[in-house]
């Protein structure tokens, strides 16, 4: 009924269909996998269950909660209103310090414990990761 | 305070030549004579407005001239007088003066270097330009000033960044700008030839020269970032899939397609929706990157003041650029009358449009990974971070295919071709599996990605490294660049799979030691600086094979504005590039330590500078002027 021509676009055209529709189901679903989401100590402390999902957690470093061994570096982040602890063993990021921002990110070990896989601090005296700043606004 | 009132009405002044220009512009459109010699001189008198606003911005920065709020924010007096200049596009407000100069500049440039072309099109093109310089103009003039008073007069200024005080980084924004702006013009151009109608050959290999500079400075501008990266944010890797690196690499994406699009458009007339698009999107990528960067929404060490006016301007500005394209594209692009010109499958035209969707693939990934996190913050609140597992994940497997149709692309001919050296290429693909198997043999990695990967990149060496020998074809160029290419793949694959580290946390005299290597902290050296006090440690390192080196890392604690850096110890050979970093913990005894062993580092640079070397070459060839 249709020429060859007609068809062989028409094959190119659904062709074309097919590998667009497969590239966006293949990088939603490797969004979905690969998103690392931002929760406060508080947010934390209300869920109901723990999933083995990568999360970075954001907040103050407590005072006085740093210590550092050979081979583990542990501290609290609080946003004053929860805590939770924080191990880590890797590189320190300039500008760790008591009292200043910095966010982890992790696996949750249970409610009160992440074990942390990196460590952001912010980059100079003024800046604050924004998720930092919105976390502690809520307090 | 001189200088900063002359800066600003260079500014105005400029602006009013922009509407004196736009105006005479369409008089000579319409009147259709030769050039109006008013166009010429207007176009130079505005970059000489905006080079005399710049350089009073740099003389205010360099007298320290505190009543400036630009220089009060952003300069101390104590800092050395290149980074006082340099200091001058650390910051937004000189940044996008420094825009603006670019912007004029090439706009001159254009202007004087198009002689030949029709003249319909060269005022298009400058009208379309001053379109987009009068934009900026009034996003300087209104929301980023650089030439702001404050009263009462400050003592002393707030100092900059000291990670920015560097002087990589002092070059890497002018660079990078030059790229970016560069595809203003591919921009313009597009769209005044697709409105008169003038997408032709002669066309293609006017505007490739314009494609090819931005392409070369945006490479080069790319490539200082990275370095400076490496050595100076002390990670040890170079890329790390920030959203402000992204930024700069998705117009490079489209540049490279559009580069080779332009040659395909040259040699054949075909494609050519596909080179106006592209033009356009290069730029509109460009400026989102200004946008995303400067507005201060990424999450980025390059955040600088959080300004929504700012965002807001630019991200209106975008848009009617974009719809504005969009309708130049829709109603003055018609369709070719050789449209139908046979596409045979195996042809130079068809692997570089094959790798074209692929680029688009790359582009797309890139695209969503920087920009998703953005909107589902606006939409739902929900903060989230796409780390590099999601690019990896995505463009590793695709980069596969795209290798190999690179390597056989350039053994392929235009409009039709058989593989004449099927053998040659067989035997190079059987040669690379056996180089990848025995480099993957005795490592504990996954097998068969790493194989494919690996032979994949190897083939496409093999292959551009025997295109040397081939006399027939002249396209040294070519040659070069996908060789260098080639280099970078590989570079990057060996130092993924070969790198170590060793992280660890020790006091002064311990001793750390592993199977491989062992590592002593002798002590700590602290001196007083100028403006910093840094801390050095002392460390000795003993590999197995019985190599003793001692490693200086250093950290700087910097009084104004108050901020430690890391200053990474490296130490280079052509094989490998050791690296260690210590930080401090506040009021701890251990010393937080990195030490990293990255083979075929510099081999990353210098391929990268190898395939700009192949456009340079491909610039200055006269031979595609006749």
């Amino acid at each position: 009924m249709y020429g060859r021509k007609v068809k062989l676009r028409l094959a190119f055209i659904l062709l074309v269909l097919t590998a667009l529709i497969l590239t966006i189901f293949l990088i939603l679903k490797s969004l979905e996998e690969n998103v690392v989401y931002f929760q406060s100590p508080s947010e934390i402390s209300e869920l109901t269950e723990l999933d083995g999902k990568k999360i970075r957690v954001g907040g103050m470093v407590k005072k006085d909660s740093i210590s550092l061994t050979s081979d583990q570096l542990k501290f609290i982040i609080s946003d004053f209103k929860n805590e939770i602890i924080v191990t880590y063993s890797g590189v320190v990021p300039n500008l760790f310090e008591e009292e200043k921002g910095v966010v982890a990110e992790g696996y949750l070990k249970d409610r009160n414990v992440l074990s942390a896989t990196k460590i952001l601090a912010k980059h100079d005296e003024n800046y604050m990761p924004p998720e930092v700043k919105e976390a502690l606004e809520e307090k | 305070m001189l200088s900063s009132s002359i800066g600003y009405y260079g500014l105005i002044l400029g602006l009013i030549c922009s509407l004196l220009l736009t105006f005479f512009n369409l008089q000579n459109f319409r009147a259709q004579k030769i050039l109006n010699t008013r166009i010429l001189s207007l176009t130079f008198l505005q970059f000489l407005f905006v080079k005399i606003s710049f350089v009073s911005l740099i003389i205010s920065f360099v007298l320290s001239d505190f009543s400036n709020e630009t220089v009060f924010n952003n300069s101390h007096s104590t800092k050395p007088i290149f980074y006082k200049i340099a200091g001058v596009w650390g910051n937004h407000e000189g940044s996008l003066l420094l825009w603006l100069l670019v912007l004029t500049l090439f706009t001159l440039i254009f202007l004087l270097k198009t002689k030949n072309q029709p003249l319909q099109y060269r005022i298009l093109t400058i009208t379309f330009q001053q379109i987009i310089i009068i934009g900026f103009f009034v996003f300087v003039i209104k929301t980023s000033n650089p030439f702001n008073y404050i009263f009462p007069i400050p003592d002393e200024g707030l100092g900059l960044n000291p990670i920015l005080q560097d002087p990589l980084l002092a070059i890497h924004p002018p660079v990078l700008y030059l790229g970016y702006v560069g595809s203003s013009i591919i921009f313009s151009s597009a769209l005044a030839a697709t409105t008169l109608g003038l997408i032709s050959k002669s066309w293609a290999i006017h505007i490739k020269k314009w494609v090819l500079a931005s392409w070369i400075f945006l490479t080069i501008g790319i490539l200082l970032g990275s370095i400076w990266a490496y050595y100076e944010l002390g990670w040890g890797g170079f890329w790390f899939w920030d959203p402000v690196e992204n930024v700069s690499l998705m117009p490079w994406l489209v540049l490279t397609t559009l580069l080779h699009c332009i040659l395909v458009l040259q040699k054949r007339l075909i494609l050519t929706s596909w080179v106006i698009i592209l033009s356009i999107s290069t730029f509109t990528l460009s400026m989102c990157g200004t946008f995303l960067v400067r507005s201060g929404i990424l999450n980025s060490i390059h955040t600088f003041a959080n300004d929504p006016e700012r965002g807001l301007f630019i991200l209106i500005f975008l848009f009617i650029l974009i719809f504005f394209s969009i309708i130049i594209f829709f109603f003055f692009n018609k369709r070719n009358e050789n449209n139908n010109v046979n596409f045979f499958w195996l042809s130079k035209e068809t692997a570089i449009l094959i790798n074209n969707w692929f680029m688009m693939y790359f582009l797309s990934v890139v695209l969503i990974g920087t920009v998703y996190p953005i909107f589902l913050d606006v939409l739902t609140t929900n903060k989230i971070s796409v780390g590099p597992p999601f690019y990896h994940k995505l463009i590793i497997p695709f980069l596969i295919p795209f290798l190999i149709m690179m390597g056989i692309g350039s053994r392929l001919k235009w409009i039709k071709s058989n593989l004449e050296d099927k053998a040659q290429l067989i035997l190079a693909l059987i040669i690379s599996i056996l180089i990848a198997i025995l480099i993957v043999k005795n490592l504990d990695v996954k097998f068969l990605i790493n194989i494919t990967l690996i032979s994949s990149a190897f083939y496409l060496f093999l292959i551009t490294s025997r295109d040397f020998f081939i006399k027939k074809e002249k396209n040294n160029s070519q040659k070069i660049a996908h060789f260098g290419f080639s280099l970078l793949i590989l570079s990057i694959l060996v130092n993924n799979l070969f790198s170590t580290e060793i992280i660890t946390n020790l006091k002064v005299g311990q001793q750390f030691e592993n199977s491989n290597s062992k590592i002593l902290f002798k002590n700590i050296i602290q001196k007083d600086e100028k403006n910093y006090k840094s801390i050095i440690g002392n460390f000795i390192i003993e590999n197995n094979n019985g190599k003793i080196e001692e490693f200086f890392p250093e950290l700087r604690i910097y009084n104004q504005p108050k901020i430690v850096t890391s200053e990474a110890d490296i130490k280079t050979t052509f094989t490998t590039d050791r690296f260690m970093t210590i930080n401090v913990v506040q009021n701890q005894e251990y010393f937080n330590i990195r030490y990293q062993s990255k083979p075929f580092m510099i081999w990353i640079w210098l391929s990268v500078i190898l395939i700009s070397c192949g456009g340079i070459l491909s610039f200055l060839n006269k031979e595609y002027e006749k």
